[in-house]
């Protein structure tokens, strides 16, 4: 059946079956299929129509992806984490007709994976003072710097890039938002080990790469405003967790409880329980506060989830390595696994991997000034840097 | 159903706000403090407006003076009532009576007693403690012999949430035939009900003495285990509400404070060190909460999740209502270790809370139970 004007999630799921009964996502490639999802609208429902979207609440989109990845599509996320999550919303909120044309459907359907340059060696919790310089030269702009951390980098197509235009401005208000190709001659890429042995994040060096003016998201000296659309989303991303009952790092806790009863103990159960307990509490909370704030985008909010996760994350894989216990000490081996995800790791992996959810994407210690400043109201730090130009803030 | 869905909602929003209005109206914190000082330890015209408001029978059927509402609605009045610390037999009548004798299936003790307890000429409380004052509706240690015509009861219970005051108290017993509830009136011979003295001054707590007793059986004696057990996990949602309450006004006196009391020239909610803490009260808060209204919901729902979701609504919201006091203390510095300030009230009304129908380690182990266990 057709739908005309979708309204209702019943709309969303009947389009996302027609989807899946024109184009089968178990025998067609993974483009044909993803592409169909696109020019359906059910890519992000939210979005308008004609750049994969229906102009309909957020919350809808869990119906659309119920139906297309329950019939074995693929989720959209995993395929192109920094592009759907962060890219795509960044790029219609901000980019030009020319470019939202040009990118979301790619990017929707993996055929171009993209990454983010924003964190460098000098530039981490306090992102704003980033030091990669961007010059104007004619219709381009020349751009000279480090950035790190950067996820799937060797892999991306392209990248969000937040480089400063001007150093003369205090720092806010010195930084610009761009789209950079990341096969221009002037980038290069060099893996980053991490101490769990792989390499997921990149070292990005950037040599009089050119970029073209066009490929400004925002205008000039906005970068920073830009930059919140995709950190906001990010978090939100991060921060949603698993949706589903019984899923994500407290699933392998269980497996493990449930697998090894030689290891169980009564002072164990009881943290598993209190562990437990807070996974479901804060998977009921993502679900509230995604249904509240629906399809006004993401709030603050979404720092509640990420910054409970991340140290959810930790105390569940630190209960897995107590309950291990000597064998917990072992590794199997600490060779560069090229791509990994948290769920698939041994657990001894998936510890280590652990310390870094609470730096990834915004440290606690930054998170908790958001919740306090921005939902409690609570006043901003004292700061010394805000009213002076960049170039003359103290740094080290 | 989206649009009934936040109709509903839009519904419940209203009610809270009526509920917190009567509240600050009627039972200012002055007012709780007066009252926590009398004898009762509440006021029967508080009592009579919130029956007037029909917050006492929301999910009671129509049939009865209800208006049938859902539990869902009923937490959010709960909240309010929480949040105002307003003393009365709330969650003995309303979360505990009302809850049995609906379950009960006993058209002649619903006819008896639910109209009467909705219309607020009747104070009600079940009684499934034992003699330490734990929640033990599965094992009652109050027995009941038949007599003949009628059953006659005895036993100690202690910590009955509020027993003192009541004029019905609808009794868990051990029979012959199995558990059962058992409607004793107060006044009667054999019974005896003795205040006890709490730390929190805001909710009464009793200690039932039963001896011989005269009760009646309500309902049947199949089902008086199941009955007493579905109630205790719907109260223990509406008392899970009442500490949601208690903890958000907590964190709203401790952020007010934050921001107005200035040390170093700044307030010093402005340090992080304070504001982290409040940062993390306003989390643990809004998961707590999130743990109640899904545990209300999945009551509506009506099915076999409750006693999961229950205890998880129960260990979560008691501990977020005791640290969010312990924290709001904190905040408040050397003034919220003084009578003066209402901090204690609420910080005294989180910890006695926490020790009513299970403690959080009696929800924890029961969630354990049923998530981790063989």
């Amino acid at each position: 059946m057709t739908v005309t004007e979708p309204r209702t999630v019943t709309d969303v799921e009947d389009l996302a079956r027609a989807v899946v009964a024109r184009v089968d996502p178990t025998s067609s490639s993974r483009e044909e299929f993803m592409g169909a999802c696109f020019d359906a609208g059910l890519a992000w429902v939210h979005f308008p129509v004609g750049r994969g979207g229906l102009g309909l609440p957020g919350s809808m989109q869990s119906a659309a992806d119920r139906v297309l990845q329950g019939a074995g599509g693929p989720d959209p996320f995993r395929q192109n984490p920094m592009g759907y999550g962060m890219a795509a919303p960044t790029i219609l909120g901000h980019g030009s007709a020319a470019l939202q044309e040009r990118h979301l459907r790619p990017l929707y359907t993996a055929e171009e994976l993209w990454c983010q340059l924003f964190s460098e060696p000098d530039a981490g919790s306090d992102l704003a003072g980033l030091a990669t310089r961007a010059e104007k030269s004619g219709d381009e702009w020349i751009v000279t710097g480090q950035k790190v951390w950067t996820s799937l980098a060797h892999r991306a197509r392209f990248a969000l890039l937040l480089a400063r235009t001007d150093p003369d401005l205090p720092k806010h208000r010195g930084l610009t938002y761009f789209v950079l190709d990341m096969e221009d001659p002037g980038v290069e890429v060099r893996p980053l080990r991490q101490m769990t042995g792989d390499a997921e994040f990149n070292e990005v060096y950037m040599t009089q790469a050119r970029i073209p003016d066009s490929h400004r998201l925002g205008e000039v000296g906005q970068g920073w405003n830009v930059a919140m659309t995709t950190l906001m989303n990010e978090r939100s991303a991060i921060g949603g967790g698993p949706a589903m009952e019984d899923t994500g790092p407290i699933a392998q806790a269980v497996s493990l409880w449930r697998t090894r009863p030689e290891l169980r103990s009564p002072v164990l159960r009881d943290r598993l329980a209190a562990l437990y307990e807070r996974s479901e509490a804060i998977r009921l909370t993502g679900s509230r506060l995604r249904g509240g704030i629906g399809s006004k985008g993401p709030g603050a909010e979404g720092t509640i989830g990420k910054l409970v996760n991340a140290e959810l994350n930790q105390e569940i894989y630190e209960f897995c390595i107590d309950m291990l216990g000597p064998e917990g000490a072992l590794y199997g081996s600490y060779d560069t696994a090229d791509e990994t995800t948290a769920a698939t790791l041994p657990l001894q992996r998936a510890f280590l991997r652990s310390r870094a959810n609470t730096i990834e994407g915004g440290t606690s210690e930054v998170l908790r000034n958001v919740v306090a400043e921005r939902l409690l109201g609570l006043p901003g730090d004292a700061r010394n840097d805000k009213t002076v130009p960049w170039r003359e803030v103290p740094r080290g | 159903m989206a649009s009934s869905v936040a109709e509903a909602q839009q519904e419940r929003e209203e009610l809270r706000s009526m509920v917190r209005g009567l509240c600050e109206r009627e039972v200012p914190l002055a007012q709780v403090r007066r009252l926590m000082e009398t004898p009762a330890g509440d006021d029967p015209a508080v009592w009579r407006r919130l029956a007037d408001l029909d917050l006492l029978g929301l999910v009671v059927p129509a049939e009865f003076g209800g208006s049938g509402g859902d539990l869902l609605t009923l937490v959010a009045a709960a909240e309010e009532l929480g949040r105002g610390l307003v003393p009365g037999p709330f969650l003995g009548t309303v979360g505990l009576a009302a809850t049995a004798l609906q379950l009960s299936e006993d058209p002649a003790a619903q006819q008896a007693y639910l109209s009467r307890l909705v219309a607020g000429d009747l104070r009600a409380t079940v009684v499934a403690q034992d003699q330490l004052g734990r929640w033990a509706p599965a094992a009652p240690t109050t027995t009941a012999t038949s007599t003949g015509d009628g059953w006659a009861l005895t036993g100690t219970s202690t910590h009955v949430v509020d027993a003192v005051g009541a004029d019905l108290l609808l009794v868990a017993a051990q029979a012959a035939g199995g558990v059962g509830v058992f409607a004793v009136q107060t006044g009667a011979p054999g019974v005896q009900v003795e205040a006890l003295s709490t730390m929190d001054l805001t909710r009464r707590q009793g200690r039932v003495v039963l001896d011989g007793a005269s009760g009646v059986l309500v309902g049947s004696l199949d089902r008086g285990r199941e009955v007493l057990e579905r109630t205790g996990d719907v109260a223990v949602v509406l008392l899970g509400a009442m500490q949601i309450g208690v903890a958000q006004k907590l964190l709203e006196l401790s952020v007010d404070y934050a921001k107005t009391r200035f040390q170093f020239g700044r307030p010093i909610g402005g340090f992080q060190g304070v504001k982290h803490r409040c940062a993390d009260m306003m989390v643990r808060v809004e998961m707590a909460r999130s743990a109640v209204l899904h545990a209300a919901a999945v009551a509506d729902a009506g099915g076999s999740g409750l006693p999961r979701a229950a205890s998880l609504a129960g260990s979560t919201a008691s501990a977020a209502a005791v640290r969010t006091g312990s924290d709001a203390i904190q905040v408040h510095g050397g003034i919220g270790f003084t009578w003066e300030s209402p901090v204690h009230l609420y910080y005294k009304r989180a910890v006695g809370d926490a020790a009513l129908l299970g403690t959080v380690a009696d929800h924890r182990d029961r969630y354990a139970s049923i998530v981790l266990d063989d």
